[in-house]
């Protein structure tokens, strides 16, 4: 068993335990925190995967990024150290039945298919490779989508600013 | 223990999609629900890399896909976390058994 194997089962570990509590943990801060452990999880899949930019990515936006928004409205909105009112048991169990039968479904798909890896000679996830990608006109180009994707970011902030913009009482 | 290949990742990813699922069915805290969104949305993006990866590495497809689906669910969490600010200024409450009469 090489160091490679062991990392994946540990990087495994890590990100299936944190999500498990980050969904079953009463307090709801410590929920946030279980997921950004999560997140880091995956992002250390990525590394394992080598493919870093994503990773780096992913430690940008997901764990410096939203984590941090979701802690910040934690803070806007709950009281401290309040627990989250317990779950009805019902509910518990079914959203457990459906959870694992479409878990148990999907895995068996997942075993019975196998998948071809493509002949072709690989193209490594270099900055390069990715820049040239991203912004290039060609046909294996992405610059539309993303352009497309900045003017919805500019979309999704200036919706955020008026939904959130307190509005004044109208007094008639 | 086995070297962990494909279908290894892909068990993982399919664990994490469902644990979100379970978080998103059984909570009842529109905070909690966005959480297990974010981890639907990551054990997606497991998929997209994988398979890129392990089965199409000579193209970079699935790389382009995670980094457009990370950046809209960005823009989904900012666009959420508004809303629920919102409703609690209105209901001092972000339960989501209030949220039915957010019509008016």
């Amino acid at each position: 068993m090489s160091g490679s194997t062991i990392i994946f089962y540990l990087l495994s570990i890590l990100t299936l335990v944190s999500g498990i509590l980050s969904v079953t943990t009463r307090k709801i801060f410590r929920a946030a925190i279980f997921l950004l452990f999560s997140l880091i999880g995956i992002a250390g899949l990525y590394f394992w995967m080598q493919y870093e930019f994503i990773a780096a990515v992913q430690i940008t936006v997901y764990v410096g990024g939203i984590t941090v928004l979701i802690i910040f409205s934690i803070f806007l909105t709950q009281q401290a150290g309040e627990l989250l009112p317990k779950q009805n048991k019902n509910r518990v169990l079914f959203a457990l039945l459906a959870a694992f039968c479409g878990f148990a479904l999907t895995l068996l798909q997942i075993i019975q298919h196998s998948f071809n890896k493509t002949l072709e000679s690989p193209i490594l996830p270099t900055m390069e490779n990715i820049g040239n990608q991203m912004l290039g006109i060609d046909e294996n180009g992405f610059s539309l989508p993303f352009e497309v994707v900045s003017i919805l970011l500019l979309a999704a902030m200036i919706g955020c600013i008026v939904i959130a913009l307190r509005s004044k009482p109208t007094t008639v | 223990m086995m070297e962990p290949g494909l279908n290894h990742v892909l068990f993982v990813s399919t664990a994490l999609f469902f644990i979100g699922i379970f978080g998103f069915l059984t909570r009842r805290n529109l905070i909690t629900m966005l959480m297990s969104i974010e981890l639907v949305l990551n054990s997606v993006n497991i998929n997209f890399i994988a398979f890129n990866k392990y089965v199409w590495p000579h193209k970079l497809d699935g790389l382009f896909f995670s980094i457009f689906i990370i950046a809209i669910a960005a823009a989904e969490a900012a666009v959420a976390i508004a809303i629920i600010i919102n409703l609690y200024r209105s209901h001092q409450s972000i339960d989501v058994e209030n949220t039915e009469d957010l019509k008016f």
